[in-house]
């Protein structure tokens, strides 16, 4: 397989602040790759470096070719999807909207269509709300709403900022079972955010572990599992 | 009761202009947060621009179209070359342009146009053919292009993608980013469609208040009175707000105290309704949890 996307010394900034320092990571074509690390390590900037959400410096390539995303709608628009920290629900919009607004730069219609049952496929929930103000539904309802307005761009690349977080743990078994679902039959590559490490390294076939700001280990989610300062800092036994 | 009547339906003619004025400052505040005090000027020098088209022998309709669709493209212009210079800046700066360009746009008017008074010719007939005399034609046409303009936004705000994609901008900028959405034209668009809208009103407003360049300030002000009494973050609140400013400004000149302080009288049930209720009767009430 080769890298869909792919960084080599980025460095993000938030003002005069440096937040990121030469990050080197590579995501596989179709595969899923997880970034742990503690609060503050600079994992949610590193997404929002990826979608120029955020000042950086460095090359980033995605399959195959540099690109500098000089707005976040550019990346959009190249297939990177950003399910973001804090949701990014449209709150007054309904359920509807918030997923017709994430295939809004698509011209397929029939497509887009299809996308929608599949969305609703997935997250059943979803459909029963659709007419519903977004900003109504529970925590979880909303994860479920970032995920599938991430789909409906059908992206190569999803990028997802902490899945699980405030929500119950059954409801984030769920959500994740889903995610390996979507991964396996969209053929859709995943970077996820994650703190809650167990569940990420058994979604991810590659994971990153980030302290502030650098990459401190990486390797595959095996070897990193096994590595015993992450067992200890992170999976907590 | 006939005098009732007829001073309640003119008061909705002019409540129609402030109802447009309501609209275009909500709608701009809706996806900056930011009030625009030129916005008057903006649609009176648009209903110059409508007046110099039908001098130049253009029929009143073409001249019409014509003023909304440049208005567009000036309001576009105005925030692409002005406005998103001063994007990042504090408000009070931001503040200060929208106070330049009401000056730029005032003074450039008088020295094209002098500060003469003009009239501005209605496009309705003379006489009433219905109404029973409750309304003068233009007024009856006036909320008539009102009433029609505000369906036509409505749809499309409702209706349209683009609509949609407007409306997510105003609430959430970095989302709709995330999904692709040019935020930076949208606000263009906004604009746009809020000088339209002012340019509308200026055009409905001129056969009753004259032309010149000073005609917006009364105007204005009551059109951010009828915006903050419907809800600024409310726009068909605004709207009503409007009409409701129009009714109330014609019943207490009638009736309370005489057209010479029907401005204050207006103003200070406003101010006594915000008192009660700070968000206006429709706008949002925002809680949060500390």
């Amino acid at each position: 397989m080769t890298a869909l996307l792919e960084t080599r010394g980025l460095r993000a900034y938030y003002g005069q602040t440096q937040a990121l320092y030469n990050v080197d990571i590579a995501v596989e074509d179709g595969g899923v790759t997880a970034v742990l690390g503690a609060n503050g390590a600079g994992k949610t900037t590193l997404l929002r470096a990826l979608c120029a959400m955020t000042r950086c410096e460095g090359e980033r390539f995605f399959d195959g070719e540099a690109f500098n995303p000089r707005a976040a709608e550019d990346a959009s628009r190249m297939g990177i999807a950003h399910a973001p920290d804090g949701r990014g629900t449209f709150l007054d919009l309904t359920v509807d909207e918030n997923l017709r607004l994430g295939g809004y730069t698509r011209k397929d219609r029939a497509g887009v269509a299809r996308d929608l049952k599949r969305v609703f496929d997935y997250f059943p929930r979803l459909k029963e709300r659709r007419h519903q103000q977004a900003g109504t539904l529970s925590g979880g309802e909303q994860q479920m709403l970032a995920i599938s307005r991430a789909l409906m761009l059908r992206p190569r690349l999803l990028l997802l900022d902490e899945p699980s977080f405030g929500l119950a743990p059954l409801l984030v078994k769920d959500i994740f079972r889903i995610l390996a679902a979507i991964n396996r039959e969209e053929r859709v590559a995943m970077l996820i955010v994650e703190q809650n490490a167990n569940l990420a390294l058994d979604l991810a076939d590659c994971a990153y572990l980030l302290e502030t700001g650098r990459v401190a280990f990486h390797g595959p989610s095996s070897v990193v599992r096994a590595d015993e300062a992450v067992r200890r800092v992170y999976l907590g036994y | 009761m006939f005098a009732f009547a007829h001073q309640v339906l003119s008061g909705l003619a002019m409540g129609s202009v402030y109802a447009s004025f309501a609209l275009a400052i909500a709608m701009i505040y809706q996806s900056t947060r930011l009030v625009n005090f030129a916005q008057g000027e903006m649609a009176m020098f648009s209903t110059y621009l409508a007046w110099a088209m039908i001098n130049a022998g253009l029929p009143y309709w073409v001249a019409f179209s014509l003023t909304v669709v440049l208005s567009f493209v000036l309001g576009a212009a105005i925030e692409r070359l002005v406005i998103r210079r001063f994007d990042s800046a504090p408000v009070l700066t931001v503040v200060i342009v929208f106070i330049g360009l009401l000056v730029i746009i005032n003074s450039v008017a008088g020295w094209l146009f002098t500060y003469s008074i003009k009239s501005f010719d209605s496009p309705f007939p003379e006489s009433a053919r219905f109404g029973g005399g409750y309304m003068s034609p233009h007024e009856m046409g006036a909320i008539g292009v009102t009433l029609t303009m505000l369906a036509l936004i409505y749809v499309f705000f409702r209706f349209t993608s683009l609509g949609l994609a407007m409306r997510a901008v105003a609430q959430n900028p970095v989302s709709a980013r995330l999904v692709g959405i040019r935020v930076g034209r949208m606000l263009a668009i906004g604009w746009g469609l809020a000088a339209a809208v002012g340019a509308v009103a200026g055009m409905m407003a001129a056969p009753i208040i004259y032309l010149d360049p000073n005609m917006m300030s009364g105007v204005l002000l009551y059109g951010f009175a009828a915006a903050l009494l419907g809800g600024i973050d409310n726009p068909w609140g605004a709207v009503i707000g409007g009409f409701l400013v129009g009714v109330l400004e014609n019943i207490a000149g009638a009736y309370l105290v005489g057209s010479e302080i029907k401005l204050s009288v207006a103003l200070a049930i406003i101010i006594g309704v915000l008192v009660a209720k700070p968000s206006g009767l429709f706008g949002r009430v925002i809680v949060a949890r500390v």
